[in-house]
């Protein structure tokens, strides 16, 4: 079942994968997580990533945020090819182009909300003025203005993971990557959050949810599932009656 | 660049907050660099005072002064081939200055002779012992410095007429005129009475072995009249220029062979001596007295060090899904690496500050409680023991600023 709710029309293609496979050698054994996945994400879908452990989602999810690199196969990225950067090019791929939200939050938890929002501005060289005032801007936008100066502690589940999404917008990247950002939630928090990703995706940001959950997953507009490391089905929604516009 | 200042900027906050976090656990880190670099810097303090105290009792030798001497005083292995060597006499400062005069361009300058015997110096019920009783020529104060607290040395006409007149060492006018000036006043070695005609200023001891102070100078002839028995002389000789002190030997020698009507197929059978030849003689036990020391001392800031490199590690360990997190935001390896190394340094810096001031106030507490005892903290041990401090820390945080720095995101991210 997909949600057909106000379908933007999509972008250009921001992610093309094909044929990535991944293995792991694990002492004698070779785990093969993804088996030749092949994936186009364009700008302004909301995507879901679903599958049983061990399907080879988070493998999957580790590609597309460039915290890890194929075994075989093709990866660009907005037209550049990720799958023989280093380290640090990868590090800066990410830092300007994809924005996480993990299941755990991953907040400092010494510092204030700006100061985590302000994180990947520091990465990115952003003079200190102008990165106190995005980051604060961030915190606005999911409804954090009267937060800046909260620490992790100070602030509820739901709070932190809204400032993990700040953080996630903060250098205006090309895809939001939310890893089960529901996961450590209570059902009535997780749907303040699934409102506002659906917020930000009507706003026109780029989201791909990875997630095992099916109440989460039918928010996106496509999903595909996979299995034991292949995509086993790929559903995109159909606006009714409008037809899909074309980006040129 | 801009990018490296604000990590650098962002590193120094994280490595602040850090040690405010955890205060017991920094704190005993710091403490070993603390203790560390109080041993360093006291041990260093130690060393340059003996190298002060050491360099002064150089000084008083003089570095144009060439002595010439029975036996040389560098240590020697073979003193079977010294000990039938004749003495040096006095007498030898009249043709030794005869034939300088007569050479053109010669080296040398002057030779003044000197002769010495220990005794005891009493003043009425008043006595001193082991005093240094120094016969010598109204030439004297020409080739050492000679510093007078009240009057002044005897003149040719003294020396000549071997008047039983006397200039007083600091310690013994001290010791036997606490009250008064010795000037004019009489005091009695071996049963004559010496008149006092100068007190010698304050110049403490050689190498801390015996008080410069305690000592009588008297004319030489007057010396000869009364203490020649077992008495030790020696002729010392000025240089014209002491960068050609090699020269001036040479020539010496060549005079002393002359004086000595050796022939040429005999070894020499005497010693020309000069401040080098006692410097190359401690040089060695002072600079491994030194080398100890610092090794010694080095050995505690040592463990400081593990300390700092231990706590690190755990920093790491128990951070790797903060460094995961951070890598996910786009640090790099070279962001993580310093941050680390930020943190390692700064405990380090924390220790080294906290050590200098009390380095500092125990120099100050020993320097106030013995004053003659050459301590000194300078500026120098201050950066020498900062830049040691950083260091420390630098090496100490390397291996685990570097294993934090490359972890794979994913495998930090996943950690628990």
């Amino acid at each position: 079942m997909l949600n057909t709710d106000t379908i933007r029309p999509r972008g250009p293609i921001v992610i093309d994968i094909e044929n990535i496979t991944k293995h792991y050698v694990m002492g004698e054994e070779t785990v093969h997580a993804l088996r030749g996945v092949t994936l186009q994400i364009h700008r302004n879908e909301y995507l879901a990533i679903m599958g049983p452990s061990g399907s080879g989602k988070s493998t999957l999810m580790n590609m597309l945020g460039c915290l890890d690199t194929p075994s075989s196969g093709r990866y660009e990225f907005n037209g550049k090819d990720v799958s023989a950067m280093n380290d640090d090019e990868l590090a800066t791929i990410r830092n300007h182009e994809i924005g996480f939200v993990f299941q755990t939050f991953n907040l400092l938890p010494r510092s204030t909300s700006l100061r985590n929002v302000e994180l990947p501005l520091i990465y990115a060289g952003i003079d200190a003025e102008v990165r106190e005032e995005r980051a604060a801007d961030s915190l606005r936008a999911v409804g954090l203005g009267d937060r800046l100066q909260h620490k992790p502690n100070e602030l509820s589940g739901g709070q932190r993971q809204r400032v993990a999404i700040a953080r996630a917008l903060v250098n205006n990247p090309s895809i939001i990557l939310a890893d089960e950002p529901t996961g450590n939630l209570d059902s009535k928090t997780g749907e303040e959050i699934m409102a506002l990703l659906e917020n930000l995706y009507q706003e026109g940001n780029t989201i791909i949810l990875v997630t095992h959950e099916a109440d989460i997953a039918r928010h996106a507009r496509r999903i595909v599932h996979l299995r034991d490391g292949l995509v086993e089905s790929d559903a995109t929604a159909e606006q009714p009656e409008i037809e899909t516009l074309a980006f040129t | 660049m801009k990018r490296f200042i604000y990590e650098l900027s962002e590193s120094w906050k994280i490595a602040f907050a850090q040690m405010q976090s955890n205060k017991t656990r920094s704190m005993l880190t710091a403490l070993g660099v603390i203790i560390g670099i109080v041993a360093v810097t006291l041990m260093g303090t130690a060393i340059t005072g003996i190298q002060t105290g050491f360099d002064r009792s150089m000084s008083i030798l003089g570095d144009d002064v060439l002595y010439v001497s029975q036996f040389p005083w560098a240590r020697v292995n073979d003193w079977w081939n010294y000990r039938d060597r004749r003495e040096i006499k006095t007498e030898y400062a009249e043709p030794l200055n005869r034939m300088i005069a007569a050479t053109p361009n010669s080296n040398l300058l002057l030779a003044v002779p000197t002769s010495s015997i220990t005794k005891s110096v009493k003043r009425g019920d008043n006595q001193v012992t082991g005093i240094l009783i120094q016969g010598t020529t109204a030439d004297y104060p020409l080739i050492s410095v000679v510093d007078f607290n009240e009057g002044r040395f005897f003149n040719e006409v003294e020396n000549r007429a071997a008047g039983n007149v006397c200039l007083l060492g600091y310690d013994v006018a001290d010791a036997l005129f606490p009250s008064e000036s010795p000037i004019g006043k009489e005091v009695q070695i071996s049963g004559q009475q010496f008149r006092v005609l100068g007190v010698g200023a304050r110049q403490g001891s050689f190498l801390g072995l015996f008080s410069l102070d305690s000592i009588v100078i008297v004319p030489l002839p007057t010396f000869k009249k009364f203490f020649s028995a077992k008495s030790e002389s020696d002729v010392r000789v000025k240089v014209r220029d002491k960068l050609k002190l090699a020269d001036a030997k040479d020539e010496l020698t060549g005079l002393m062979r002359r004086v000595r009507a050796l022939p040429p197929e005999k070894k020499n059978d005497f010693d020309i001596n000069e401040q080098q030849a006692f410097k190359s003689t401690l040089d060695p036990v002072k600079n491994s007295i030194a080398l100890a020391g610092l090794f010694i001392t080095g050995l505690s800031l040592f463990v400081g060090a593990i300390g700092i490199m231990n706590i690190t590690f755990v920093s790491v360990k128990e951070r790797t899904k903060e460094i995961g997190t951070r890598k996910a935001l786009g640090a790099r390896r070279r962001t993580i690496l310093l941050q680390f190394l930020i943190e390692s340094t700064s405990l380090c810096i924390l220790g080294g500050l906290i050590g200098l001031t009390f380095a500092y106030a125990m120099c100050f507490a020993i320097a106030t409680a013995f004053p003659s005892f050459p301590v000194q903290f300078s500026v120098g041990l201050v950066l020498i023991g900062m830049f040691v401090s950083v260091f420390t820390g630098l090496v100490s945080g390397f291996a685990p600023a570097w294993s934090a720095s490359r972890l794979d995101p994913v495998t930090a991210l996943r950690y628990e």
